[in-house]
């Protein structure tokens, strides 16, 4: 790889031996892939994925606090993944305890080395970090050093920047050397799409559905997807950015998509049309039935597959100021067809702390409440992600919930009836 | 029978250790969240979708894989688990290294003190096709892998 003489020095430790360190991560890591410069990020801010105090990642945090002690710090600011713990959130005595006093034990330590490393706000706990209401939205053409897989792959399809799927650690590293390894998806090649995915369904796909059938299909290569305008229009509204957050999501989780086109919609595929296709691309067709057979071999892995419910979480990525005022008109329509004054089963809507705040300022929240849907910053895969949970049957339209836990998947549709009528 | 494999070195070593192999993506948060964060010494898969390996030890066995998929914290993962010595022996890629399993791996040899987990990609089909769980893996220098 070709370095700068700033670069250079200080891979050869002007800067100290710590600040080497990290260049030489991100030398080797980029000689993975055959890179052949590193190029300045050029993003307001960082996105970090790792958001969580847990004890067994004491590795992260020894790490973090070699960077702190040597003084080596992030040039920018940065917003970070949800926190894994609220109080608002509906847990046993026996989760509280496993939670607060044997998992996340180091959470406020990590916060305070979060703020001390560059957190832009309290309050930038989100995965969905770049809604307008947080304020971490880069532009088209940006070089990011993010991780966070949903928030990576919005941003290099919907809002145009350049960001490969990097890991936790990778992420500040970048972001404290001010470079990052080009290769991947910062690369005009890279982001040539290997795969035409047409839709010939009868109806608009359920996003989460249609991403994980995407993803589990192509893994980490670039879909450029034809006939989905016919559904979401040409215009990146808030409805189609929402349907896409959801889509793009379940694409990166189920597979490991950083980078997809949407044809007559995302901005590459409304310059370069089929020219971001790549030569001998293959062709994956999706119609009702595949839909349907990628849902059905979804595993059940409840102990009990006919229990019912004891919780639903609906946000994971996190649901945006929109998403929230749209499903509170659901839940009071669906709850006053039931006959039913409350959801029949304890549902926790996820959201960005910056979110809910604004959700909090228009009159949508008192009548969600109302509903006794419960609102929270929390992030669910965190709070599913222990051995109590297990056990527990949570149902979920988030296929990146279902991929990781237990979490059983739904239609939005199915989840609706569920919690407003009852049954699985 | 015996059969070699050239693959491409990603950071280097020498093992030798039993098979364990994935035909599918390997989803390193799903398979190793649990194991490592409660006290599975034997860091067992978790991967409900991975019916190749759920279930399955990792710690110590010579990963076979296609690639890592799943979430960016997956190279954290990875590093954790080098760092509690809970980490395969060895993982060989058929296809390129990925981002997050090849910044799992730097971090390792950068990071961790006396790691060694040797990583060898581009292995090819033919190696995922020919490797399967419990046969004997030896990697020799220069990314040679020998299947036994």
């Amino acid at each position: 790889m070709y370095l700068t003489p700033e670069q250079q020095a200080i891979l050869d430790g002007e800067k100290g031996e710590v600040m080497a360190k990290v260049m030489k991560t991100m030398v080797m890591y980029g000689d993975a892939f055959e890179a052949e410069k590193l190029v300045p990020i050029t993003s307001n801010y960082n996105h970090l994925v790792t958001s969580f105090g847990l004890k067994v990642m004491s590795p992260v945090y020894d790490l973090m606090q070699q960077l702190l002690d040597a003084g080596v710090m992030s040039g920018q600011k940065f917003s970070v993944d949800p926190r894994p713990l609220d109080k608002n959130v509906p847990a046993s005595f026996l989760q509280n305890f496993v939670f607060n006093k044997f998992m996340y034990t180091k959470q406020a330590f990590y916060e305070d080395q979060l703020i001390k490393l560059g957190l832009m706000d309290k309050d930038a706990f989100t995965c969905a970090c770049y809604m307008d209401e947080v304020g971490n939205t880069p532009k088209k053409g940006d070089v990011l050093s993010w991780a966070e897989s949903s928030a990576v792959v919005y941003a290099n399809s919907v809002l145009g920047a350049r960001c490969n799927r990097n890991s936790g650690i990778i992420d500040i590293m970048g972001s404290i050397v001010g470079f990052v390894p080009y290769f991947g998806l910062l690369t005009d090649e890279g982001r040539k799409a290997t795969w035409v995915v047409k839709i010939e369904t009868t109806k608009k796909p359920e996003a989460q559905l249609l991403g994980s059938a995407i993803g589990m299909k192509v893994m980490e290569d670039v879909p450029y997807i034809v006939g989905l305008d016919k559904w979401l229009g040409n215009e990146l509204d808030d409805s189609a950015c929402t349907y896409l957050k959801d889509f793009g999501a379940a694409t990166a989780s189920n597979g490991a998509v950083g980078l997809y086109h949407i044809e007559n919609l995302t901005p590459e595929a409304v310059e370069q049309g089929t020219a971001l296709i790549a030569e001998g691309a293959r062709e994956y067709i999706i119609d009702d039935a595949e839909l349907e057979r990628v849902k059905k071999d979804y595993p059940v892995i409840w102990k009990n597959p006919d229990a019912a419910p004891k919780l639903c979480f609906m946000g994971c990525p996190h649901m945006s100021l929109q998403q929230l005022k749209d499903w509170t008109d659901r839940v009071e329509a669906g709850l006053k067809e039931a006959g039913n004054s409350k959801v029949v089963i304890p549902t926790v809507f996820t959201a960005a702390p910056k979110v809910l705040e604004e959700f909090g300022k228009t009159e949508y929240a008192a009548r969600l409440k109302a509903t006794g849907v419960i609102t929270s910053y929390i992030c669910p895969l965190m709070y599913m992600n222990n051995p109590l949970c297990k056990t527990m049957p949570v149902i979920t339209s988030s296929n990146k919930l279902r991929t990781y836990t237990s979490a059983r998947y739904y239609t939005d549709d199915e989840i609706l009836t569920a919690i407003t009528k009852g049954g699985k | 029978m015996m059969k070699e494999f050239k693959g491409r070195v990603v950071t280097p070593g020498t093992c030798t250790a039993e098979a364990v192999v994935t035909k599918q993506g390997f989803n390193t948060l799903a398979s190793m969240q649990m194991a490592l964060q409660f006290g599975d010494k034997q860091t067992k898969c978790g991967d409900q979708n991975n019916a190749d390996i759920n279930g399955l030890p990792l710690c110590g066995k010579a990963l076979c894989l296609p690639q890592t998929i799943g979430s960016t914290t997956g190279g954290l993962v990875l590093y954790c688990a080098n760092a509690m010595g809970r980490q395969p022996a060895c993982m060989l890629f058929a296809n390129h290294i990925d981002s997050l399993a090849a910044a799992g791996a730097v971090l390792a040899d950068v990071w961790v003190e006396g790691s060694t987990m040797p990583v060898i990609d581009c292995l090819g089909d033919e190696f995922l096709d020919y490797v399967k769980t419990g046969m004997t893996v030896t990697i020799k220098e220069g990314g040679i892998v020998v299947v036994e």
